[in-house]
Formats: C-alpha cells, sequence, structure tokens
C-alpha cells in the first residue's frame, strides 16, 4: 500500500507492576516481570527514535508507571524532544513532591483513572483497601499543580448505574475531562465477561445520562462516551486502524500496533533490541499484516466504512472466533456477530463475583481466554 | 459544585490558549500542529492562519478584522466560521479566555 502515515502517538508502558488488581485489567495475563524491562537508557533511545518517526506524544502508562524510579528522568527526556508528556496512572503514590517534579522534567496531563465512586466498591474494584482515598488525594495535588486532569472511569454492569455519580465526582476532583470507558473483553476483561457486561436497559440509561451531562457541562467538563461493542450495530476504529496512528511499546520492549496485540498468534512482534522504530513502523510485517484494506475479508472488503472502521478490533475477532483476520465480530454485519448477542444473554443470566490477578503467582487461566 | 461555567465567543473576547495546550510546527509532516491533553489536532491551512492570529492580546473582532483584510469573502460569513471554530476550541478546551 502506498502513503502510510507517520504515527502519531506512542503508549510507553513502563511497567506491568501495579498496586491495583482491576477484574477488567487490559495487560496480557502474562506480565512482564520487572527484571524483564527496558532500562533508561533504551527508552531514552526509543523516545528519541519515537520523536525522530513523527510521533507527537507520549502516553507514560503500565500497570502503574510510577514504580519506575527513572520516570522524572524519561518525562524530562520526552519534553526536551518536543514530546507531549501525559501521565497514565492509578494515582497511587503520586504525592505533591513528586507531582512536582514531574512537573518541572514537562509533564503536561495526567489522567487518573478511578474505579468507582465511594470507597467500599471503589477500592474493591481496585482490590486494594485504601485506594479511593488516594485517588482523591491525587485529583487535588494534580490541580494544585495546574495540570489539566482527566478522570478515566471505566464502566460496567456494577457501576454503570452510578454514572451520574460518577460524573459528579469527577466535576469535584476538578477534572477538565472524563473518559467513560466501557470494559473491553480481552486480557484479563474476557476472564470476567459475564460479571463485568452490563444490561441494554443499563446501557440506555447510561447513554442518556451522558447525554444529559454533555448539554449541562458544555465548555465546563468534556465527557468522552463510546458505546460498548457489544451493544454496538458497528465496530469502532480501534486504535484508528492497524498501524495507522499508534504505536505500542510493552515495558520488555516489543513494538505493538495496538497494546493487547501480543495476544494474536502468528506475528513476530520486534522488539526495540532488534530494530529502530521506523524500520518497524514501515517495514515489519507485523504492522503491515492488518495495515489498510488490502488483508479484509467480506463483508468489511467491500463496505463503504472500510476506511472509517478499519474492520475494527483484530484482538476482538481473534479473541471471539480465534481467527485474527475476520471481520470484528462487533459489526452486525459479521457472520460472528451472533457471538456478542450470546454474551448478553450470558451475562443476563449470570451473576458472578470477579477473578482477580494474583501479582504473586504465575497466572494460571492463560488458555481459557482464547476458548471462551 | 463548579466554578467554573461555559465561556461564549463573542467580539470582544479575548483567546489565549489554554495552559498545556502547545501550538507549534512539526518538522516531520511539515505542518502545524496543536497538542492537547488526550487530543491532538492537525488544523487545516485556514485554521493555522486563524490560531496564529490567537495571542492573548487581540479580541475576536480584530482577528476577524485581520482576516477580513486577506480574503475576498464578507464579513459576516468568516466571522460566522471563526467564531463557530473557536466556540468549539473554548469548548474543548484548547483555548481560554
Amino acid at each position: 500500500m502506498t502513503g502510510i502515515e507517520p504515527p502519531l502517538a506512542l503508549l510507553a508502558e513502563l511497567t506491568h507492576r501495579c498496586p491495583l488488581r482491576c477484574p477488567y485489567c487490559s495487560n496480557p495475563l502474562e506480565l512482564s516481570r520487572a527484571s524483564d524491562e527496558l532500562d533508561t537508557a533504551i527508552w531514552k533511545r526509543v523516545l528519541g527514535e519515537a520523536a525522530g518517526l513523527g510521533v507527537l506524544q507520549v502516553h507514560f502508562s503500565g500497570g502503574e508507571p510510577l514504580a519506575r524510579r527513572d520516570l522524572v528522568e524519561l518525562v524530562r527526556h520526552a519534553a526536551e524532544l518536543g514530546l507531549y508528556g501525559n501521565l497514565i496512572t492509578s494515582g497511587i503514590g503520586l504525592d505533591g513532591d513528586r507531582l512536582a517534579k514531574l512537573v518541572e522534567a514537562g509533564l503536561e496531563h495526567v489522567q487518573l483513572s478511578i474505579q468507582d465512586t465511594d470507597a467500599v466498591s471503589g477500592d474493591r474494584v481496585a482490590g486494594l483497601a485504601g485506594a479511593q482515598q488516594a485517588k482523591r488525594r491525587t485529583a487535588r495535588v494534580v490541580r494544585e499543580a495546574g495540570l489539566p486532569l482527566t478522570v478515566n472511569a471505566v464502566v460496567h454492569r456494577e457501576n454503570l448505574e452510578r454514572l451520574g455519580e460518577i460524573i459528579d465526582l469527577a466535576l469535584g476532583l476538578g477534572a477538565d475531562r472524563l473518559e467513560v470507558a466501557h470494559a473491553q473483553y480481552y486480557g484479563w476483561a474476557l476472564r470476567n465477561r459475564a460479571a463485568l457486561l452490563p444490561s441494554g436497559d443499563q446501557l440506555d440509561l447510561a447513554t442518556a445520562t451522558v447525554e444529559a451531562a454533555r448539554t449541562r457541562l458544555a465548555g465546563v467538563m468534556i465527557i468522552d462516551y463510546v458505546l460498548p461493542d457489544y451493544y454496538a450495530h458497528r465496530p469502532k476504529a480501534c486504535m484508528g486502524g492497524w498501524g495507522r496512528r499508534f504505536l505500542n511499546i510493552t515495558p520488555a520492549g516489543k513494538v505493538l500496533p495496538c497494546h493487547a496485540a501480543e495476544t494474536l498468534p502468528g506475528l513476530y512482534f520486534p522488539s526495540v533490541a532488534e530494530a529502530d522504530l521506523e524500520e518497524i513502523w514501515y517495514r515489519s510485517l507485523a504492522f503491515e499484516r492488518f495495515r489498510g484494506t488490502d488483508w479484509m475479508p467480506e463483508p468489511c472488503r467491500s463496505c463503504d466504512r472500510r476506511e472509517v472502521d478499519w474492520g475494527g478490533c483484530r484482538c476482538q475477532a481473534f479473541a471471539l472466533t480465534g481467527d485474527a483476520a475476520r471481520t470484528d465480530p462487533a459489526c452486525a454485519l459479521s457472520p460472528d456477530h451472533a457471538l456478542l448477542t450470546a454474551a448478553r444473554d450470558d451475562a443476563a443470566r449470570a451473576a458472578p463475583g470477579f477473578v482477580y490477578r494474583q501479582h504473586s503467582a504465575a497466572p494460571r487461566r492463560s488458555r481459557e481466554l482464547v476458548s471462551s | 459544585m463548579t466554578e467554573q461555567s461555559r465561556l461564549l465567543v463573542e467580539g470582544p473576547t479575548v483567546l489565549r490558549f489554554a495552559s498545556h495546550v502547545r501550538f507549534r510546527f512539526d518538522e516531520v509532516r511539515q505542518a502545524w500542529v496543536v497538542l492537547a491533553p488526550e487530543r491532538l489536532l492537525l488544523p487545516d491551512e485556514q485554521a493555522v492562519e486563524i490560531l496564529r492570529l490567537i495571542d492573548g492580546e487581540r479580541d475576536v473582532d480584530i482577528v476577524i478584522d485581520e482576516l477580513v483584510s486577506r480574503y475576498e469573502a464578507p464579513r459576516k460569513v468568516i466571522a460566522t466560521d471563526v467564531v463557530a471554530m473557536l466556540q468549539d476550541l473554548v469548548d474543548k478546551k484548547v483555548l481560554r479566555g
């Protein structure tokens, strides 16, 4: 294909270490160990390559990026390269001193996750006592430091009915923007799908709540909200299209078109140790594999939306059908769309508890993911 | 709950880029870009011309006058487009009063 554009943004997953254990965690089942993480010098080189390639924004993420002792140094390096630095954090462990150092280093923005509106359910979902209170403190220090704040709330069956309160909480925390993100069902979240997927009625109410709040809060707080795939008729343009806008680098240095791409079999993702980012972006087989429209099967290939949604999400197609090259089942035109309908019915019946990650033990259920 | 309220863009409104919004030229793309929290805008040529006039000193009327002097279009047409674009950027928190 012709005309590959340079990437816009880099998701830099500095570590998989995290104080939280959210049941919808989107990180892979097999987490990288601290000893496998890229060191400071390699990250600095990679940030330089990213800026040279045309990346404009870098999202420092994880796991919890605050777990990296060199975070300030990496933020400073990114800022010196002209990259716009964003910290995506649980907020656990971000005190005023550390934030002041990050701001001085050139950090531009903080995205803070919240799990729910009150301490009991928030801490339960986070799997950490005291999490909710720590997050409130973090929001305050971010505002005091004069940084813009985005609150990210993952919503699911257990908290969706409190969306109005979530909106009020974000407003009270001083957020400029609220991202209402429906849990996405790959990684750990697929294991908990039946416990997390909301009902159709819940969803209709939530959508109406968002629409009313957007009108009420125009110009005060931005609310980003996307309908969840399981109730959509057309798939989302995952990552704006494979290999079109985003690069993701894992803690161990693998370069991916999206952060869940390692779940896909048969694709070799090069590491930053093997090639520079330009080589990987423009010439690696993995980035070529689902780029553009040539790879598409029907009904995508002849669809007039093929360059709107780019066939949807490859990881979801694989997780649900076992074939990454099929149309995303989120699309009502997909021959596999019934899989989503079945999952909705399944969720309507079941109300199981959460299955939590155990960071101390090796993940045990890794293969269940692909067959469910 | 909040002390903020929506800023409505009008002729006398003086706008500036919000803090932590960067409007800069990107050498790789040879194009102007706007970098903002969770947002990345690649403004077209006309939008760039407008944004380059946003400096925290000129009010919107002066920005419009400046554009009227550059283009053939009637002031009313330009004013409508400019105010709509600036209001959108204010709502997106890219610009502020």
